[in-house]
């Protein structure tokens, strides 16, 4: 038998050998079991369940695979076995988007962000403003204002100059659009083969100069959660504009500067507990980071949250979810529930944050779990994502 | 949004839901199986089971199409795929399915070409692509998926394509709907039928189930409502003491099926004398293999398949859980050492699987739930 198989089996039973008040399961048959003892039974399981997710996580594959790069839950494990290890120390520790730094009594935000979406140029953008916007917003988010990037270019042999030029004026345009300057960067070409046309990485740094301290970790239950518009634009609009699934829909990427959009809220909602931007792994992955972070519970609404026809629509088709998929333009903000109404009409006063909605709100019960009340009227939970509908979508 | 909002609305779920509770006898339970993997994934998606009062248990059948490939078929397809020049192709839900040695995503990563392809006809179009290569469809599902296999198959032998073949294991769905009424470990009152698999079969094969064992079906659509609808439909029958198979799902359900696509199926394979299940061990005549006709398009064949036989874990119970006498939980790995990111049995990677459901989107105490509702919104 297949020895992964055996060592995650032994690694579970010690884990929960240790926790020894654990009660055997009884054997099969236990559908017939009283539903009072079939419910405690399950709240056993859902218990052991929660303690082993709480544990440390472990790559278990030999190799990378490209569920790692899918912004889910290999993904969360990857950075925190491998990478949190190595480089553990309190400014990486929250994981948050982009790190706070204190420089000679200035604070300082500072993130970085690689860039690989395919194709290179899609309907509403290309790599190029995406690689500008992705770390604009990454600052953006942790209360900084944006101001200086780098721009490093990993290009494959043969790979047209007029192509790299567009994308280089596309990146000029969206730094001027956001008010921030690309004033380093640098140049690889690798042969043909090694790389797909261009892959683009940008650093940013900015300053913050508001007295707050943001992070997912703070939520606290009664807070209310808002996005910023529609979500799940990027990442469908890729994906169609890939031509692999003969489906059109008149769609294009979110993808923009949400700087003024978070200082006009800042400015009018200084008590802000936390943004993200919802990228990779999409609006579903953020309510499970402030989940976890916080550990509170999230409750959200299906019937609130923004999603364009075309997004849905397509989303049915393939049988994905809108809410794993990628925006390039929309933040998700935890406020205090008084203030979730000023909040919303500070968005609704940026053109970007016009559809800003309250989609749900932190609380108490069932922490780490994030549970959405569906449009049908059941709930259910929605959990981090595993597998990855679509790779490379920035 | 049209053709699909009509099929969730929640005023018609609560009518749908008073009915079927004042049908219930007081102090009987009743347990319904969805046999389709398409079902369970919805009744999970949409918290389908907050509508049904408590003496109404579902139970997840075997027609998920990712569940039922034994570990032995995963090694088999990697072991092909490892052939040089061979580019596998196959849905997305398969990738991550464990054999003995690890998941089509492992095996890429050790150096395997498997490309996740939407649909067969997109092997034909890497096939084209690449004629120095052997492009082989990793062929799966039950008589819904079977068609396109097979259409796929017409129209590379039509083009004269010499370099595409199918690993097929394409299973039908009778054989297992009675392997588990022959089963003494479960006492089931009714079947939500399989909706795709009906617009190929249509509702006739369904009938010894109603006749012989006197079991009401219902063939079902895969919206909510419509579950809800064929539920009713099912308690009604019950209460009446009538087992009939009827159809809910008559919008795109065909009572006699789709003749093109049996057809299509019968031209390209044919029953296998029988052919491994996972949990449910051997089962005769329940799998389509390629027929003789079409014996160059057949990757059995062309390569030389191991077909080992690789034995479940012992740990696993997905056996129990797709024949639905466990619930996803009540298995003893379930969410601890079996999970959707490292999962050990196939219940638990596709969407369509009773475990990977109820992990992803019912990990709750309903009872909980429930109470917390009465107290009002947090």
């Amino acid at each position: 038998m297949s020895r992964w198989i055996d060592e995650a089996l032994a690694e579970h039973a010690q884990a929960e050998h240790e926790h020894s008040a654990h009660e055997p399961l009884t054997p099969a048959g236990r559908a017939e079991l009283p539903l009072a003892e079939a419910q405690d039974r399950e709240q056993q399981v859902l218990d052991r369940i929660d303690r082993a997710r709480r544990r440390r996580p472990k790559v278990r594959e030999e190799r990378v695979t490209m569920s790692h790069g899918a912004g889910g839950k290999a993904t969360h494990t990857l950075i925190e076995a491998v990478f949190l290890d190595a480089f553990r120390n309190p400014l990486l520790e929250p994981l948050e988007d982009a790190a706070a730094l204190q420089v000679n009594g200035a604070r300082i935000a500072l993130t970085t962000d690689s860039y690989v979406v395919s194709p290179l140029f899609f309907p509403g953008g290309d790599i190029g403003d995406l690689a500008v916007n992705g770390t604009v917003n990454d600052l953006s988010v942790s209360g900084a204002r944006p101001l200086y990037l780098s721009a490093g270019f990993i290009l494959e042999e043969g790979f047209p100059v007029a192509e790299l030029t567009r994308l280089a004026e596309s990146m000029r345009d969206a730094a001027a659009a956001a008010g921030v300057h690309i004033v380093t960067g640098d140049t690889k070409v690798v042969q043909k083969g090694k790389a797909d046309g261009c892959y683009i990485n940008t650093a940013g740094v900015g300053v913050i100069e508001r007295d707050i301290d943001l992070g997912v970790a703070h939520a606290q239950p009664g807070d209310a959660i808002i996005v910023s518009g529609p979500i799940g634009d990027h990442g469908v609009t890729i994906m169609l504009a890939r031509g692999e699934l003969d489906i059109e829909a008149d769609i294009e990427s979110d993808t923009a500067p949400l700087n003024h959009l978070v200082a006009g809220l800042l400015d009018q909602v200084p008590s802000v507990r936390a943004m993200r931007d919802a990228t990779r792994g999409g609006v579903a992955t953020i309510l499970n980071e402030i989940a976890r972070a916080a550990d509170v519970g999230v409750l959200v609404s299906e019937d609130d949250i923004p999603v364009r026809a075309e997004v849905r629509g397509a989303s049915e088709l393939l049988g994905i979810d809108p809410m794993y998929v990628a925006c390039e333009g929309r933040l998700v903000a935890v406020v205090p529930g008084q203030d979730a109404e000023a909040a919303v009409a500070a968005l609704r006063a940026h053109p970007l944050g016009e559809q800003a909605a309250v989609i749900g709100h932190v609380r108490q019960e069932q922490p780490g779990i994030v549970q959405l009340k569906t449009a049908f009227g059941g709930t259910r939970i929605v959990d981090l994502l595993v597998g990855d509908p679509l790779p490379r979508i920035c | 949004m049209r053709f699909v909002d009509e099929f969730r609305d929640a005023d018609k779920a609560h009518a749908l839901a008073a009915k079927i509770a004042a049908l219930c006898e007081p102090g009987r339970q009743y347990k319904l199986m969805e046999v389709c993997g398409g079902h369970t994934h919805t009744i999970y998606k949409h918290g389908l089971e907050d509508y049904l009062p408590e003496s109404i248990t579902l139970v997840h059948g075997p027609g998920c199409p990712v569940c039922v490939i034994p570990m032995g078929r995963v090694d088999d397809a990697i072991h092909l795929a490892s052939q040089p020049d061979v580019i596998m192709t196959s849905f997305g839900d398969m990738m991550r399915v464990p054999g003995s040695g690890g998941s089509f995503f492992d095996a890429n990563a050790e150096g395997t070409n498997i490309r996740m392809v939407y649909s067969p006809l997109d092997s034909l179009k890497l096939a084209r692509q690449n004629p120095g290569k052997q492009v082989v469809f990793m062929a799966i599902g039950f008589e819904t998926t079977a068609p396109s296999t097979a259409m796929t198959m017409i129209r590379a032998a039509a083009e004269g394509l010499k370099n595409f073949s199918v690993f097929c294991n394409h299973v039908t769905i009778v054989p297992a709907i009675k392997a588990i009424l022959d089963s003494p470990d479960l006492r089931l009152d009714g079947f939500i039928g399989p909706g795709h698999v009906s617009t190929v079969i249509g509702c006739r094969p369904y009938e010894f189930i109603a006749r012989d064992y006197g079991k009401p079906v219902v063939v079902a659509g895969f919206e909510p409502l419509d579950i809800l609808q064929s539920i009713y439909m099912l308690m009604l029958q019950l209460s009446q003491g009538r087992s009939e198979v009827e159809n809910q799902y008559a919008r795109v359900v065909p009572w006699d099926g789709n003749i093109v696509a049996l057809k299509a199926i019968g031209q390209t394979m044919e029953l296998r004398p029988y052919f491994e299940w996972r949990g449910l061990g051997f089962i005769s005549h329940s799998a389509l293999q390629v027929r003789e006709k079409y014996a160059a398009m057949d990757a059995e064949r062309l390569f030389q398949v191991p077909g080992v036989r690789v034995a479940d874990p012992k740990a696993c119970q997905c056996g129990e859980v797709l024949k639905g006498v466990l619930k996803p939980w009540e298995c003893k790995v379930f969410g601890t050492a079996c999970t959707p990111e490292t999962p050990i049995g196939t219940c638990m990677v596709s969407p369509e699987g009773a475990c990977a459901a109820y992990y992803n989107f019912g990990r709750m105490n309903r009872s909980r739930v429930a109470e917390a509702a009465q107290v009002g919104r947090p």
